[in-house]
């Protein structure tokens, strides 16, 4: 009698344990994926920045330069393609981040472009205007790659988490799935040529 | 006779403990020793903090010039409770400027946490490798005050000029005085103190609970000794803690953990302030 008594003791004590682990992974699991996802916005959101610098940009360059129609036109076409592709953190997965990391290195090469484009008018480059939309852009570029890489940590950080054991046990019978990274596309990094 | 043989017996062990332990400390000392010295040629980056505002790696500032700019530096944190780390470095251990930056400010902790209100101020002097480069990075917190046009100017009026001539106090002063004036007034004092009050008084409310369940139930045990004992419970109160006083010294332990608050001109470290990529740099 007594026996089975503590016998039903330490059964309900393990279980008592188990559910409180795995309502304990289950949490931390929503906030890390919820992390993730904030940190996608961030992502968005700096080159949101980005694309929000060029119209002004573009009108600086034009008072300088303004038969250089055509890399003026590459950059604003792109720009709206740019903007076009957003994803809903929900939907983010590698398709969709491929997707938009194409259209955002599309301005970043017509940028470059316009950079290479601008080094042939020295009034344009002392213009302080253009300095100072030029130091923005630079510092967006350092704000893109900075929240790349915040985003991936956090990726990853969430991945190592939901597919160590036992945790991955609740992950599968929950639906929590590995989180994509933002990899850099290729040829995205190196510089254009430049053409004389 | 045995108990003396016993007692020499003792005796050399003890000797010979003393000797091993030190040879062990001999040891730790040298392990320490050495650990210090590949610690210096790691990079920056993969250290630990180290808790100081001005930080002169490249040995480009005076003595006098490093106490002044800290104690401003310092000044300034208490007032304002923005932090400003001035570094100048010998090497960017392969790391872009911008990148090196923000990296050593992200991961040192710069600012407050929650108000990532830090600025990193870095310089590499051109006599290393004949590239002089610089970059100011502001934490999130002060991207609005400090935008990447301002950061670029101040970088390109008033660092830079001395810079080129080799006066790098005058650029890094005058970068830090602009710096100041212009972050000054984004966060006040305020609501700093308001944190820091809460922060003593967690403890304190913690040490009043402990103390309130220790005189529970001693009070309960006093009276329980009263009722056995037939005596009045104040009597049974002192005869208690009479009995108990040998070990009740242990409270001392509690004062050392809230101790490194204050110290008027002294550095409290940093807060765990978070970058994401502002600023502007230059080259000369």
């Amino acid at each position: 009698m007594k026996k089975s008594w503590i016998i039903l003791g330490v059964v309900a004590l393990i279980i008592v344990i188990a559910i409180s682990s795995i309502v304990g992974s289950y949490n931390s699991m929503v906030t890390m994926d919820e992390a993730v996802s904030g940190q996608w916005s961030q992502v968005e959101n700096v080159y949101q920045r980005r694309a929000d610098l060029i119209p002004n940009l573009v009108n600086t360059v034009k008072g300088y330069a303004a038969h250089e129609k055509e890399t003026l036109e590459g950059v604003i076409e792109a720009r709206s393609k740019a903007t076009q592709t957003t994803i809903d953190p929900s939907k983010l997965n590698a398709e969709s981040i491929k997707q938009f990391a194409a259209a955002q290195d599309g301005l970043s090469s017509a940028l470059s472009k316009l950079m290479v484009v601008v080094e042939r008018y020295p009034d344009l480059k002392a213009n302080q205007n253009f300095l100072e939309l030029q130091a923005q852009l630079e510092g967006t570029e350092n704000r893109i790659s900075v929240e790349r890489k915040k985003f991936n940590e956090t990726a990853k950080e969430y991945n190592t988490f939901i597919r160590k054991f036992p945790k991955n046990i609740w992950a599968g019978m929950f639906g929590f799935e590995k989180r994509d990274y933002f990899e850099s596309q290729e040829g995205a990094d190196k510089a254009p040529e430049v053409q004389f | 006779m045995i108990i003396e043989k016993q007692i020499k017996t003792f005796l050399q062990l003890t000797v010979k403990f003393r000797r091993v332990t030190k040879r062990f400390l001999l040891i730790l000392l040298l392990l320490t020793v050495f650990t210090s010295v590949r610690a210096q040629e790691t990079c920056l980056l993969d250290q630990k903090p180290v808790q100081d505002l001005v930080q002169d790696y490249a040995g480009v500032l005076t003595d006098s010039e490093e106490q002044g700019l800290r104690q401003a530096l310092i000044a300034f944190n208490d007032t304002v409770s923005n932090q400003i780390l001035v570094v100048t470095v010998t090497d960017l251990c392969g790391y872009d400027k911008a990148d090196f930056t923000y990296s050593l400010g992200e991961k040192w902790g710069v600012g407050q946490k929650g108000k990532d209100n830090g600025i990193v101020i870095m310089v590499k002097p051109k006599e290393i490798d004949g590239k002089g480069e610089a970059f100011i990075a502001p934490g999130y917190g002060l991207e609005g005050v400090l935008p990447d046009a301002i950061a670029k100017r101040i970088m390109e009026n008033e660092m830079i000029p001395h810079f080129k001539e080799k006066d790098y106090y005058g650029g890094i002063a005058a970068a830090v005085t602009t710096v100041m004036e212009i972050t000054g007034g984004e966060y006040t004092a305020d609501d700093y103190a308001k944190k820091a009050k809460m922060k003593n008084f967690i403890p304190f409310i913690v040490i009043l609970l402990i103390m309130g369940i220790i005189f529970y139930t001693r009070a309960k045990q006093a009276r329980r000794y009263a009722a056995t004992n037939g005596l009045g419970f104040w009597a049974a109160w002192s005869l208690m803690n009479a009995a108990s006083r040998s070990h009740s010294g242990s409270f001392g332990n509690f004062t050392s953990g809230g101790g490194s608050f204050g110290g008027g001109s002294s550095f409290g470290g940093f807060g765990g302030g978070s970058f994401g990529g502002g600023g502007a740099g230059g080259s000369w």
